[in-house]
């Protein structure tokens, strides 16, 4: 019997010194859609690698704000209550939520392309306080370029998003810069809501060239009214995030949103590890991929290069 | 079950959506006005409010000069139920799809944060009190102070004369009340307290976005709703108070369905919780009136 306790307790001081490594990691977005969903799921990716197991030794807690910024007000104070080893907010109110509720608890951001305009780092080399994160501004250059490649004939683009949506307006605005830089116009159609996609991607048909859709939480949850136009009318389209490919778009050169995910859990690593996340610079977060859809291109009439076909990441049959 | 930083951060959030309770209370229950501006005016005072202080204006007379827009937005919505006979519910429909536009240009963009500014709170921050508790103190003092200000107005003649409206408009003109100005009246004061919040809002969390007028009116609703569950309808000052509890418990309510998952919800189920809220709130007056009768 002595003997059992005895065993008893040596397990137990066994045990221990695991408990002390356990770890909680609180993530929360604005919304539930496939790019966040692949953020969220990357970063739990990220933790597995470093040995962060569900289960195990990683408590992972997960709410989405259902798109209601009042919500995400109270997902940050719930997450700030519990004290998490780390919190990561995904997207840019749920970034300021959460930043705004604390100054101890360590924030690793994601999925918020302008960190410095929502006013969640005040530096980007060097973020101070509790604070750091990747950011998924939008290689609009990479994206102008490419469409330059595949439809090199093409003398307008139509730009299809939501005015309310941030990403998308800073997104515009660099898009316009990278086009007159290339002897391409923008032209612009705004959808407010997911029904108004249709609407908006038919007003393009005969104004524009090809059709580019940016990273619009909106027009991304609609994307296949947008597709079902552009094969209709012929209109190459062209997407802001590889996601989109597989759902009909003709090619991406974008974030895959889960890399995105793992990059900003390596920082979350990091952090866990003992770095202040106010030594973290703020990433632009790396690794476009191109990603191409042969069906797609078939019926859009248009036909891949062999340069593009051996450079993608991704093919789409 | 909840940290105390979630319980009086529900708090808070309760004491902020209270001005929307209490405008709701004005237009629903005084004024017999379905007024869905608010999902409009809430984003608009938070709008008004963020890019103010953003380019210097004091806090205070940014968040009045909010209260002002939203008055306005009431004003517009009665303008095109008084003058043109739009139908109420749906003159405040165009009303707040309009300010959809309108607060995406006031802002010149779709999120305006705050998180660096100086608020109306930064000053009571550094009194030694945890700002836990300072942020819903003070919410929660403006709150008091905005019940005891349209208690005494709906107690006066001018408070009275808007209660006479919504009661029996046909009846209010027969004893000369002019029930047109009483319709502007009340919806600019109701929506002017819905953008105060709207303020609050955008200041005790560090963000004005054009998004967060979402379902303004249904935690309006439901607050009001849960308030005449709790108070029932025993007059006006215990209707206000009922208002604010309603609002916190609301928030209780939506707190508890994210931190437990002892009932197995899941932070999709909220707007189904929203839903069976309100619709419980909606029937249990019913079943006690049933059951009084059989």
């Amino acid at each position: 019997m002595r003997n059992l306790i005895l065993a008893l307790a040596a397990a137990t001081a066994l045990t221990v010194p695991a408990k002390a490594q356990e770890v909680t990691v609180a993530v929360t977005a604005i919304v539930e859609h496939p790019a966040l969903d692949a953020a969220r799921d990357g970063v739990k990716e990220a933790l597995a690698e470093a040995g962060y197991k569900e289960g195990e030794n990683l408590t992972f807690l997960y709410e989405s704000a259902q798109g209601n910024p009042g919500t995400a007000a109270q997902i940050a104070r719930q997450f700030v209550g519990e004290e998490p080893s780390v919190i990561v907010p995904i997207s840019t109110p749920s970034a300021q939520a959460v930043v705004s509720s604390t100054r101890d608890i360590p924030v690793v951001f994601t999925a918020v392309s302008d960190p410095l305009g929502a006013q969640l780092v005040k530096d980007m080399e060097k973020p101070g306080g509790n604070v750091t994160g990747i950011s998924d501004m939008s290689p609009v250059a990479d994206h102008v370029a490419l469409i330059k490649e595949i439809t090199p004939d093409a003398k307008s683009i139509g730009f299809i998003y939501n005015t309310a949506e941030a990403n998308s307006v800073s997104t515009l605005a660099a898009l316009k810069e990278e086009a007159a830089k290339a002897g391409l116009e923008v032209i612009e159609s705004v959808a407010t809501k997911s029904a108004e996609v249709q609407g908006a991607t038919r007003a393009l048909v005969g104004r524009a060239d090809v059709l580019y859709i940016p990273t619009d939480n909106t027009i991304v949850s609609a994307f296949e009214a947008a597709v079902g136009v552009a094969e209709e009318a012929k209109l190459p389209l062209f997407a802001g995030d590889t996601d989109s490919v597989p759902r009909g778009a003709l090619a991406a050169l974008g974030f895959n949103y889960f890399d995105v995910g793992k990059q900003t859990g390596e920082v979350v690593v990091r952090v866990l590890k003992g770095e202040a996340p106010g030594d973290i610079p703020v990433k632009v977060a790396a690794g476009t991929d191109l990603v191409i859809n042969k069906t797609a291109a078939e019926k859009m009439g248009v036909s891949f290069s062999d340069a593009v076909l051996s450079r993608a990441t991704r093919v789409i049959e | 079950m909840l940290s105390q930083i979630a319980f009086w951060g529900a708090v808070e959030l309760g004491l902020v959506f209270a001005f929307v309770a209490i405008g709701v209370f004005l237009t629903f229950r005084v004024l017999d006005f379905p007024d869905l501006t608010v999902d409009g005016s809430f984003p608009l005072g938070a709008a008004v409010a963020a890019v103010l202080i953003t380019t210097g204006f004091n806090p205070w007379l940014a968040a009045a000069i909010a209260m002002v827009a939203g008055a306005l937005a009431g004003l517009v919505t009665a303008f095109l139920n008084v003058r043109f006979r739009i139908l109420n519910l749906l003159a405040s429909i165009l009303t707040m799809i309009a300010l959809f536009s309108v607060n995406l240009r006031v802002m010149g963009k779709p999120n305006v944060a705050l998180i660096n500014a100086d608020t109306m709170l930064s000053p009571f921050f550094g009194l030694g009190l945890r700002e836990v508790y300072v942020r819903p103190l003070f919410v929660g003092v403006l709150v008091v102070i905005a019940v005891i200000l349209v208690w005494r107005f709906l107690e006066s003649d001018a408070g009275l004369a808007m209660r006479a409206t919504g009661a029996n408009a046909r009846m209010a003109r027969a004893q000369g009340v002019d029930t047109r100005r009483q319709v502007y009246l009340g919806l600019a004061l109701s929506n002017a307290l819905v953008a105060l919040g709207g303020a609050l809002f955008a200041q005790t969390n560090g963000f004005a976005d054009v998004t967060s007028g979402v379902g303004t009116i249904v935690v309006g609703l439901a607050a009001v709703i849960i308030g005449e569950t709790l108070f029932g309808a025993r007059g006006i000052l215990l209707a206000l108070i009922g208002c604010i509890v309603g609002s916190i418990l609301y928030r209780i309510a939506i707190q508890l369905a994210l931190s437990t998952d002892a009932l197995g919800l899941k932070a999709s189920d909220l707007n189904l919780v929203t839903a069976v809220l309100v619709a419980v709130a909606l029937i249990l007056p019913h079943l006690r009136r049933g059951g009084a009768r059989s």
